[in-house]
C-alpha cells in the first residue's frame, strides 16, 4: 500500500470543466504519445500493482472476465461474452469469447481464467488483491496455503468458467473487473517466476515492447486485439521520474501529451485562472472521502454525544478552502457519485454553540485532551492543524502525531492507541464503484481487527446483518432497492458518528491540445488514471 | 573576558554575536514580541482560493498555507532552534567528551570499545540514522532532540579522543604519573583544564550543526511535531507552494543560515582565541 | 605494508557487519507491520499471517538477521516489500544518477573549494580573503534544502536559466552538482588555504624561490602538490557527509538516485530497500575512508605505518 493510493481513484461520472467544442470528434488511428509520471512503475503483474501510475497501465496489458464503459462506471463484458447468474445468486456462469489471443500467440481459454484466479489467491503470490475473492467457494484452503485450486471454480469446457460462491455477493461482477482478476498464461507466469511484472504478458489492447528501469516504458499496439480499430495510439512512451512541476511546465511546451500525476497544488491556481491552460484542464470527482476517525472504544470518544459534538465543531468548508477548493465538504460517509449516496441527508450543522452544549451534556463542559493522527507528507498536517484549531474552540485539546504513512496505519490498527485518525493520503477510495467497498474494510465488523483498516473501532452488528442482506439481493431489478438499502445502511451509521466525513476530493488534470477524445477518459474513473486504449491524437 | 574582548575586536565575529543575542531575546521574549499568536489561523490570512498572504502591511512577512502570521511563526521558531541547539548539543557534549577521556585516558578495553563504537557510528549515513530513529521513537520536540544528540556525539568525542591522547603524553603528565600522582587528580588539574577550549569550541561549533540538522529533520516531516513552529517544518509545510510563495521558505531559510552561520563564526574565532598552537598562523 | 592493508580491510569489513546489525535492529523496532502493507487492505488475518511467515518475520530478531546475512553473503539484498523486485535490482537503477551527481557535485567542491583557498591563501589577510572566508562559512552553514530550493527558484523559475529539476542532460545535472559543490566547498577552501600558508612557508619553498625560479612556476610546480595532499583523506571523509546532502537534494531536485530511493522508502517503511542503501552508503564511506587512507601513504610516504 503506498502513497499513490491517494489517487488511486475511481473518478466519477461528472466531468466539471469541459474542454472546448471539438472541431473534429471521429477517432483516428496511429500517433505516438509522450506520458509522464513521478514514482517509479513498480511492477505490471496485475495479481500485485496497486499503485496510481501502473493501475491503467495494467488495464490496458490485461484484461479480465468484465470491464467497465470507457470513461464511466458502467459495466461491460470484457473477455466474457455473456454470463448468467443462477437464481439464489450463488453460481456465476461466464462463457468466453473465442480466438482472443496473448501477446505471445496462444489463445485465452477457460483454464486460464482459472489458473489466474487461483494465481492471485495463492499465498505465495502475496497479491494485495487476494481478500477481495473471499466469497469464491474454496477461498481459505488456497489462501491458506491448503490447497493451490479453487473448489469453487470449474471449467466444463474451454469456453466456459463456473464460478461458485459461499455467500452471494452483489458486488462480484465488479470484483471480476478489477486488476487482479486479470487473465494472465501459466507459461509465461512459470517462466519470469516473480519477475513475470517486469515481463507482463496479456491480451490487452497494448504490449510492453520496452522498460527500462527507473526512466521509460514504451507501450506498442496490440495488432492482434479482439476488438476492431481498438487501441487508436500506435505507441505509448512513458516518462518515469518526472516531478510533476516539471511535467507540466513541459507540456505547456508542447513536449509532453499527458501529465500523469495532474496538477500539483502550486501550479493549479495559476492553472486555473490562465484562459490558455484552463481549457485544457479537465476534472472529475473521484469516489473518494477523506474524515476523522474517532475511537469509539476510548473514553472519552467512546460516548456517542462527545462524537457528535465533534461532528458539529469541524469547519469544512474551511478546510476544503486550504486546499484551494479541490475537494467538496461531506457529510456521509458515501461520496456522491457512489449508488446509494443520500441526496437528502443532511448530516451534523457546523454549529460550535451546539457542539460545546452537547460536550457539557456528555459531562466534558471543560474539554478534553486527546490524540490526532496522521500522515506526514503535505497537506495532511496542514488539514490536521485546521481539525485541531476547530476542536479546540470547543476546548477539546488535540496533539497531532504525524507520522510516515505506514506508522499511522499501523497505531489505527491497534485498538488503544489512536483516538483519531485523519484518513488523508490513505483512505479511503473505493477499489470499485459500489457502496459494499465503503462498508465491511473501514466501517463493518470484519474491518475491526487488529491489523485492520476500521480505525474507529466501530462495529454495528445490526447494521452488518444489513449490510450482508443487502449485498444478497443480486438480481438485476434489485439494484435500485439495494443502492437504497445500502444508503439508509451508511446514515444510520452516523447516527452513532463514528467519523466526521471532512470532504470528497476532486482530481485535475490536463493534456495537450493534440489530444482527442471524450474529456471523461482523461479521469476515468477505474481506468485510473487515463484510459490509454480510447483516447486518440488529432 | 580577555577572550570576550578580543572576539568583539572582529567585526564579523561581533555581528554574529548581536545576531545571537537577538535569536535569544526573540525565544526568550516571544509572546511579547509576536504580533499574533502563532497558531492562530486567520480566516483573512488566505485568498478565497486558499492562497497564502505576501507580506503585507497587516502580516508583515506575509502568512502561511493555513493562514498564520508567518512573522509570529518565525519568532516562535527561535525558541525551537534553540533548545534544540543548547540542550541535543549539551547532551551531545557530554556524551562525546566521556567518551572521547575515557578512550583517551582510561583506555584498557572500555576505551577501545567505545573508539569502536564512535568507528561504527562513523560509517553510518548520519541523515539516513536520524531520520530511521525519529521514524521508531515517535518524534516530539524532546525526542528530536535526543536523536540529534545521538548522532551528533560521535564527532566531538574524536576530537576528544586525539585531543587526550596528545596531552596525556606531554611529559608533565608522564613525570607526575610516575611521582604517584592519581589518576583523577591528573584528569582534574591538568587533562580537563587542557581539554577546556576544545570543548568550549566544539560545543559552539556544535550548535550550528545541531540547528541545521532539527532544520532538515523537520524539512523532512520527521521533525518536530506541528503546530509548533520550527523555522524547519514552516519550510515542510510551503514546500509544494515555494515556486508562488517564495516569502515562505526565504525569510525562515535566512533565520536558519544566519543562526547557523553566526555559531560557526563565532566558534571559529574562539578557536583561533583559545588555542595557542593556531595563534598568529594566519 | 601489506599486514597493515590487509588489517584495516578486515576492520572495514567488521565495521560494515556492524552497520547491518544496527540497521537491522533499528526496522526491527518499527511499529508498522511489513506484511500488512503487502497483504493490502482488503486482506483476511489469514493471509496476512501466510505472508508474515513466508517473509520470516515472525522468526525471532536473531534467525531474521542471520537469515539476512546469509542471504546478503550470496549477495542477495532481499526484495523490496513495496516495489516487488530486488533490491540489487532498484540499487543497479540508481546507482547512475547518484554517481553522476556525485562526481560532478564533489569536482564542484574541489574545484571552488580548492581555487578560492589558493586565492585566499595568496591574498592573505586582505579583504578579498576575508570575504571568500565568509563566503566559505555561509556555504557550511546553510541547510541543503533551503539552499537546493532557493537555487531552484532564482535560477530555474526566476531567471528560467536552468531545467525546474528532473534527470536527463547536463543542464538537469548542473544547478544540483553546483548547490552541492557551493555548500560543501567550505571546509575544503578553508583547509587548502590553511595549508598554502604553511606551505608557503616552509623551507624549501623559500629555497626555490632563492634559487631565482619564478613565482608560477613554484607554487605549481612546490606549493601545490604540497598544500594538496590533506585534501586527499578529506575527500574520503566527505563521502559521508556528502552522502545526507544527497538525501535531500535528490527529493528536492527530483533527482532519481539513491538518496530518493532512501527516502521513498523511509516513508513507506520498505525495510530491504533502507537496509540496502544504508549498507551501500556505509560501503561507500567505508571505502572512502579506507582509500583516502591508503592513498596518502603513497602521496605522502612521511607517515610511518608501523605507528597506526
Amino acid at each position: 500500500m503506498n502513497n499513490k493510493l491517494k489517487g488511486f481513484a475511481l473518478t466519477a461520472l461528472s466531468v466539471a470543466i469541459s474542454t472546448q467544442a471539438v472541431a473534429q470528434d471521429t477517432p483516428q488511428s496511429g500517433g505516438d504519445i509522450i506520458v509522464t509520471y513521478q514514482n517509479n512503475v513498480a511492477t505490471l503483474d496485475p495479481a500485485i500493482g496497486y499503485d496510481w501510475q501502473n493501475w491503467s497501465m495494467i488495464k490496458s496489458l490485461f484484461d479480465g472476465l468484465m470491464d467497465y464503459e470507457p470513461g464511466t462506471t458502467e459495466l461491460k463484458t470484457d473477455l466474457a461474452k455473456d454470463y448468467a447468474i443462477s437464481e439464489d445468486g450463488l453460481t456465476y456462469t461466464f462463457h468466453l469469447r473465442e480466438g482472443v489471443k496473448f501477446h505471445n500467440g496462444r489463445e485465452m481459454v477457460a483454464s486460464d481464467v482459472k489458473y489466474s484466479l487461483e494465481r492471485t489467491i495463492n499465498p505465495e503470490t502475496q497479491s494485495p488483491g487476494a481478500g477481495f475473492f473471499s466469497s469464491i467457494e474454496g477461498f481459505d484452503e488456497v489462501a491458506s496455503g491448503d490447497a493451490t485450486e479453487l473448489s469453487g471454480i470449474t471449467t466444463p469446457d474451454d469456453y466456459t468458467v463456473k464460478i461458485q460462491l459461499s455467500a452471494p455477493d452483489a458486488a462480484f461482477l465488479h470484483i471480476m473487473a478489477l486488476n487482479f482478476a486479470s487473465v494472465v498464461p501459466k507459461e509465461s507466469v512459470e517462466k519470469w517466476g516473480r519477475d513475470f511484472g517486469k515481463h507482463p504478458v496479456g491480451t490487452g489492447a497494448f504490449a510492453l515492447e520496452d522498460w527500462s528501469l527507473g526512466q521509460r516504458l514504451t507501450f506498442v499496439k496490440n495488432d492482434d486485439y479482439y476488438r476492431d480499430g481498438i487501441p487508436y495510439l500506435d505507441q505509448i512512451d512513458f516518462e518515469i521520474g518526472q516531478e510533476p512541476n516539471v511535467a507540466l511546465m513541459r507540456l505547456q511546451r508542447g513536449e509532453v501529451d499527458i501529465a500523469g500525476d495532474g496538477i500539483p497544488p502550486a501550479q493549479f491556481l495559476q492553472f486555473r485562472n490562465d484562459p490558455e491552460f484552463k481549457e485544457l484542464m479537465v476534472s472529475g470527482n473521484q469516489l473518494h472521502t477523506g474524515y476523522l476517525t474517532m475511537n469509539v472504544t476510548m473514553p472519552p470518544l467512546d460516548d456517542v454525544k462527545v462524537r457528535r459534538a465533534i461532528n458539529m465543531a469541524i469547519n469544512k468548508e474551511r478546510i476544503v478552502r486550504i486546499i484551494n477548493g479541490r475537494a467538496i465538504p461531506a457529510n456521509q460517509p458515501l461520496p456522491p457519485a457512489m449508488p446509494g449516496y443520500d441526496k437528502d441527508y443532511e448530516g451534523y450543522p457546523y454549529d460550535v454553540q451546539k457542539a460545546k452544549a452537547l460536550l457539557e451534556e456528555a459531562g466534558f463542559g471543560d474539554g478534553f485532551d486527546t490524540e490526532i493522527y496522521v500522515m506526514n507528507t503535505d497537506p495532511q498536517p496542514r488539514i490536521a492543524q485546521a481539525i485541531q484549531q476547530d476542536l479546540a474552540q470547543i476546548g477539546v485539546r488535540a496533539e497531532i502525531k504525524s507520522l510516515a504513512q505506514a506508522n499511522v496505519i499501523a497505531a489505527g490498527g491497534d485498538k488503544d492507541q489512536a483516538p483519531m485518525v485523519w484518513s488523508g493520503g490513505m483512505a479511503w477510495i473505493a477499489d470499485f464503484p459500489d457502496p459494499s467497498n465503503f462498508w465491511g474494510p473501514i466501517l463493518g465488523c470484519e474491518g475491526a481487527v487488529p491489523g485492520g483498516w476500521n480505525w474507529a473501532w466501530y462495529c454495528n452488528e445490526e447494521l452488518d446483518a444489513e449490510a450482508e442482506a443487502a449485498d444478497a439481493m443480486v438480481a438485476p431489478d434489485q439494484q435500485e432497492a439495494r443502492a437504497e438499502r445500502w444508503g439508509e445502511i451508511f446514515t444510520s451509521a452516523m447516527d452513532d458518528a463514528p467519523w466526521v466525513p471532512i470532504f470528497n476530493e476532486k482530481r485535475f488534470t490536463v493534456h495537450s491540445a493534440r489530444m482527442g477524445g471524450d474529456d471523461a477518459l482523461y479521469v476515468d474513473p477505474v481506468h485510473v488514471p487515463v484510459n490509454y486504449d480510447y483516447i486518440w491524437v488529432k | 573576558m580577555t577572550v570576550l574582548k578580543a572576539l568583539l575586536k572582529r567585526k564579523t565575529v561581533a555581528i554574529a554575536l548581536l545576531y545571537i543575542l537577538i535569536v535569544v531575546a526573540a525565544a526568550i521574549f516571544a509572546p511579547w514580541l509576536a504580533p499574533y499568536d502563532p497558531a492562530k489561523q486567520f480566516f483573512e490570512g488566505l485568498t478565497l482560493e486558499g492562497a497564502p498572504l505576501p507580506p503585507n502591511a497587516d502580516y508583515w512577512l506575509g502568512t502561511d498555507l493555513l493562514g498564520r502570521d508567518l512573522l509570529s511563526r518565525v519568532i516562535y521558531g527561535a525558541q525551537t532552534s534553540l533548545i534544540i541547539g543548547v540542550v541535543s548539543n549539551g547532551i551531545a557534549v557530554v556524551i562525546g567528551t566521556l567518551v572521547g577521556v575515557t578512550a583517551g585516558f582510561v583506555r584498557g578495553w572500555l576505551g577501545s570499545v567505545l573508539m569502536r563504537l564512535t568507528d561504527l557510528m562513523m560509517a553510518f549515513p548520519a541523515l539516513l540514522l536520524a531520520i530511521a530513529l525519529a521514524a521508531i521513537l515517535q518524534p516530539s520536540l524532546w525526542i528530536v532532540a535526543m536523536v540529534i544528540a545521538m548522532v551528533n556525539w560521535v564527532q566531538i568525542a574524536r576530537v576528544i579522543y586525539s585531543e587526550t591522547i596528545s596531552i596525556s603524553s606531554k611529559d608533565f603528565v608522564a613525570v607526575e604519573r610516575t611521582i604517584g600522582v592519581s589518576a583523577p587528580r591528573i584528569l582534574f588539574s591538568h587533562l580537563l583544564p587542557h581539554l577546556l577550549p576544545t570543548i568550549l569550541v566544539w560545543a559552539t561549533l556544535g550548535i550550528s550543526t545541531t540547528v541545521l540538522l532539527e532544520a532538515t529533520l523537520s524539512f523532512l516531516g520527521v521533525g518536530v511535531q506541528p503546530p509548533k513552529p520550527s523555522w524547519g517544518n514552516i519550510i515542510f509545510e510551503s514546500q509544494t507552494y515555494f515556486t508562488s510563495a517564495v516569502w515562505l521558505v526565504l525569510f525562515p531559510g535566512i533565520a536558519i543560515i544566519a543562526l547557523s552561520l553566526s555559531f560557526n563564526l563565532v566558534g571559529d574565532a574562539l578557536r583561533d582565541e583559545l588555542d595557542p598552537t593556531l595563534k598568529g598562523r594566519s | 605494508m601489506v599486514w597493515y592493508i590487509a588489517k584495516r580491510v578486515v576492520y572495514s569489513l567488521l565495521i560494515l557487519l556492524g552497520v547491518t546489525f544496527v540497521t537491522y535492529l533499528l526496522l526491527y523496532m518499527i511499529p508498522a507491520d511489513p506484511a500488512r502493507q503487502i497483504a493490502g487492505r482488503s486482506a483476511t488475518a489469514e493471509v496476512v499471517a501466510n505472508i508474515r511467515h513466508q517473509l520470516g518475520l515472525d522468526l525471532p530478531f536473531y534467525e531474521q538477521y542471520v537469515r539476512y546475512l546469509g542471504n546478503l553473503l550470496q549477495g542477495d539484498l532481499g526484495r523490496s516489500y513495496v516495489q516487488r523486485s530486488e533490491v540489487s535490482t532498484l540499487l543497479a537503477s540508481r546507482v547512475g544518477p547518484t554517481l553522476q551527481l556525485m562526481v560532478a557535485g564533489i569536482g564542484f567542491e574541489l574545484l571552488i573549494g580548492i581555487t578560492l583557498g589558493i586565492v585566499a591563501a595568496l591574498k592573505r589577510n586582505s579583504v578579498l580573503d576575508q570575504v571568500l572566508m565568509a563566503f566559505s562559512f555561509i556555504g557550511v552553514s546553510s541547510p541543503h534544502f533551503i539552499a537546493a530550493m532557493l537555487a531552484l527558484y532564482f535560477f530555474a523559475v526566476y531567471l528560467g536559466w536552468f531545467p525546474l529539476g528532473g534527470y536527463g542532460g547536463v543542464e538537469h545535472l548542473l544547478l544540483p552538482a553546483i548547490t552541492l559543490g557551493v555548500l560543501g566547498s567550505g571546509w575544503y577552501s578553508r583547509m587548502v588555504r590553511s595549508s598554502m600558508i604553511d606551505v608557503l612557508h616552509q623551507d624549501f619553498i623559500r629555497t626555490a624561490r632563492a634559487k631565482g625560479l619564478g613565482r608560477a612556476r613554484v607554487l605549481l610546480r612546490h606549493v601545490l602538490p604540497n598544500a594538496i595532499v590533506p585534501v586527499i583523506p578529506m575527500i574520503g571523509i566527505d563521502i559521508g557527509i556528502f552522502m545526507s546532502g544527497l538525501v535531500v537534494v535528490e527529493s528536492v531536485f527530483g533527482w532519481p538516485g539513491l538518496g530518493q530511493l532512501a527516502w521513498q522508502a523511509i516513508q513507506q517503511v520498505d525495510i530491504p530497500i533502507i537496509v540496502g542503501v544504508t549498507m551501500l552508503s556505509a560501503v561507500a564511506i567505508v571505502l572512502g575512508n579506507l582509500v583516502a587512507d591508503l592513498a596518502v601513504l603513497f602521496v605522502d610516504p612521511r607517515i610511518d605505518v608501523t605507528k597506526t
